[in-house]
């Protein structure tokens, strides 16, 4: 069993967790994820590592409610009690060098994942330019964070709520295009966005790293589920990745296979819904 | 007075089982077991001790069978074999023990497989045997792969009074006999129970450990473990290589069974994990992990099975019994065909382009060839595809043990007699060595390299 040490709301059903996991908080690197699983009848979640702690044992994931589980797991999972199933920490780390200028670009949850590498980035002496977006002010979480490892910072929310109105590849267009020598584009969130941002830094040439969430079961490689194709060669996002080149990646077929399970997914909140419902009730 | 024919057991018979996940043979009675234990001759030569990979002293568990001393005879298996439940269930016992059965010269081979699974059954039904663990050693063996390798290099080396660590990397301990054959073949429940007796004879068992990342097999030697045996398995998945492949509706046999064993996904929504089935599904490969896969399908609800096998009906490599199995529940074979494209539709599968093969001069494994015919292009429609078709050795210890020889396809080179690698206090068995195999044969070279690690850590000093 692996203890929740601490449970915050960052926005509307967007929530970070620290769990306790003292192996994987000791090991795991920027880009690693982990596999939990709440209970006995639960699936396996894979959930990309935010920071961990290696004095308290503690490895801090985002968690955005969007299906069954993850609904789940904000209702019912609290600080003191704890999940079932712990592992990690699973896939390649990112490759954090020193490239000169990076630019981060984090859309939706996807700005939890891009923090440790923007912040292991700035660490590694790189010019940070951090891109994040919104759908909306209320949504906005980890600005400060942000604030503290770029250099530079551009906002987005896509109702123009709180800083730039647009889309996160608005600003990532508008700076490459002006020119400025960026060495490397690290763009997380979802899979059309990474698409749209690939789509662009493609046209300016500069090596851009997507970090794919894809369908998986086992996450070490043994189920295949999370199959992608880049450049015309299947690789499995659990081990192979789960960052690949953007350029090379088919996000149609990624988007495809995201969308496998949507009615079973449904389904599984509606009759979680309404079990909960009748819960209430009582 | 020699009875010619085997006891026979009773089966759920096709048209219901198709419907439900519940074991297909149901085993036998006290007085039915008995009587088949009556048939064996108790030869003085007992070829059918040599023919198991793990040695259990065959015809003295039969004759205590016999004698209604059944407590006796679980303890006799259990002196040889950790997991006599299991392999009553899955070994191929008509290529091993009952393969070279005296009886089975003239007649039907005594049905030694049965009666191990009576025996096991009457244990988890009447009082567990715990078998004699020697006194502690003082020394300790980490085991990485709680699959069938593992676990039984894990009972042997407790046994012998060797503190044991197991770490699993999935969240239950069994290997594939938890996400890979299916509850009807081997209840889950009955790999619980056979783990659970390990750990009553003091083996520790930790599930959600990547070995690997978590640390390495270096460290776990450092770490105060005075030798490794890795069983890691043959988890990777082997895919055809056909444009197409990533489409929806096409499954690894892996995940496939994965998803209804290990997670439950037949029990979708009770259980979180779900699968799609369509109505009619293709199985790829002609192994028992195809024959498992077809006959999952029938009874997640397809309405049609069928199996694709690029070779003939003689090649399968699948057990008969398991051919058998799914003959009856309706799986549709059709030999000789092998696919060339999966089709899609809105990204979603549809068709299933095939050609015919034909059978040509033998290859290295002593098969004929199949060979494809020029022109003999045609389309299946097809819901869901399950490929089936082998798994390679799972990467992640080898990757991360630089010192660790491997072969050419990353399976680990070891000593087939002892475990033994190309690293001092590591030893490794099962199907990370061999490549995919038998459950058997993975329990077998985990008991030798069991006997090897014993000796290693008595002569050698650890």
């Amino acid at each position: 069993m692996y203890e929740i040490l601490s449970k915050e709301t960052l926005a509307p059903a967007i929530r970070e967790y620290v769990i306790h996991a003292p192996e994987v908080a000791r090991r795991a690197k920027p880009g690693q994820f982990i596999v939990l699983r709440l209970h006995e009848r639960g699936e396996r979640i894979p959930l990309t590592i935010v920071e961990c702690d290696p004095e308290t044992g503690g490895v801090t994931l985002v968690v955005q409610e969007v299906g069954k589980s993850t609904r789940e797991m904000g209702d019912r999972f609290h600080v003191g009690d704890a999940v079932l199933d712990f592992a990690g920490p699973l896939g390649t780390p990112s490759e954090i060098e020193k490239y000169g200028t990076v630019v981060c670009v984090g859309g939706g949850v996807g700005i939890a994942p891009v923090y440790p590498i923007a912040r292991a980035l700035n660490e590694a002496g790189n010019a940070v330019i951090g891109i994040i977006g919104y759908r909306s002010r209320d949504l906005i979480f980890y600005h400060e964070r942000f604030q503290a490892v770029c250099d530079e910072l551009y906002v987005m929310t896509n109702d123009g709520t709180f800083g730039g109105k647009g889309f996160v590849s608005d600003p990532l267009r508008e700076i490459l295009a002006s020119g400025r020598a960026v060495d490397r584009v690290w763009a997380i969130g979802p899979a059309i966005m990474m698409k749209v941002c690939s789509e662009i830094t493609r046209e300016f040439d500069v090596p851009t790293i997507v970090s794919l969430n894809s369908v998986m079961i086992d996450g070490t490689g043994m189920c295949g589920g999370c199959r992608v194709d880049v450049g015309g060669v299947a690789k499995f996002a659990c081990v192979d990745g789960p960052e690949f080149d953007g350029h090379r990646v088919d996000f149609d077929l990624l988007m495809a296979r995201q969308s496998y399970y949507a009615h079973e997914e449904a389904c599984a909140l509606d009759r979680y819904m309404a079990e909960a419902g009748e819960g209430a009730g009582q | 007075m020699i009875v010619e024919k085997q006891t026979p057991m009773r089966e759920q018979p096709p048209e219901e089982r198709i419907h439900n996940f519940f074991e297909v043979p149901l085993g036998y009675s006290e007085e039915e077991a008995i009587r088949e234990a009556e048939r064996c001759l108790q030869c003085k030569t007992a070829p059918c001790v040599e023919g198991c990979p793990v040695g259990i002293d065959i015809p003295r568990f039969i004759e205590q069978v016999k004698h209604r001393q059944f407590a006796e005879a679980i303890a006799t298996i259990k002196a040889a074999n950790d997991l006599p439940a299991v392999c009553g269930r899955v070994c191929p016992q008509e290529t091993q023990c009952q393969g070279v059965c005296t009886l089975g010269v003239r007649f039907e081979p005594v049905a030694i497989g049965r009666l191990e699974r009576f025996c096991a059954t009457w244990e988890a039904e009447n009082e567990p045997c715990c078998p004699d663990v020697a006194p502690d050693t003082g020394r300790r063996v980490a085991v990485i792969g709680a699959g069938p390798a593992g676990l039984t290099a894990a009972g042997e080396l407790r046994k012998r009074g060797h503190a044991v660590t197991v770490f699993e990397l999935l969240h239950e301990a069994g290997g594939v006999l938890m996400y890979g054959i299916p509850e009807f073949r081997l209840p889950k429940a009955i790999v619980k129970r056979e783990v659970d007796a390990l750990c009553r004879m003091g083996v520790e068992i930790l599930v959600n450990k990547v070995i690997g990342r978590i640390c390495t097999v270096d460290e776990l030697l450092e770490d105060g473990y005075d030798a490794v045996f890795i069983g890691t398995g043959a988890g990777l998945p082997r895919f055809l290589g056909v444009p197409g492949e990533n489409l929806n509706g096409v499954y690894s046999a892996n995940e496939f069974l994965t998803r209804t064993n290990l997670m439950r996904a037949y029990r979708f929504p009770e259980y979180d994990t779900p699968i799609k089935i369509g109505e009619r599904v293709v199985t790829v490969g002609g192994g028992n992990v195809a024959m498992d896969s077809s006959r999952t399908a029938l009874r997640l609800g397809a309405r049609e099975s069928i199996i694709v096998y690029r070779r003939s009906e003689e090649e399968l490599p699948a057990r008969a019994e398991e051919v058998h199995h799914a003959k009856e529940e309706g799986i549709r074979f059709q030999f000789l065909t092998n696919p060339v494209e999966l089709i899609g539709e809105d990204g979603l599968l549809k068709g299933m382009r095939c050609v015919r093969m034909e059978l040509g001069e033998p290859d290295q494994s002593g098969r004929r060839r199949p060979v494809s015919i020029e022109g003999s292009e045609f389309v299946i429609e097809v819901d869901t595809v399950v490929i089936a078709i082998g798994n390679g050795p799972h990467p992640l210890i080898p990757k991360t043990t630089p010192d660790l020889e491997v072969t050419r396809r990353g399976n680990i080179v070891a000593d087939p007699e002892t475990g033994r690698t190309s690293k001092r206090g590591v030893f490794a068995g099962g199907d990370i060595v061999t490549g995919a195999a038998t459950v058997i044969e993975a329990m077998g070279a985990g008991k030798r390299a069991a006997a090897a690690i014993d000796a290693y850590l008595r002569q050698d000093g650890g």
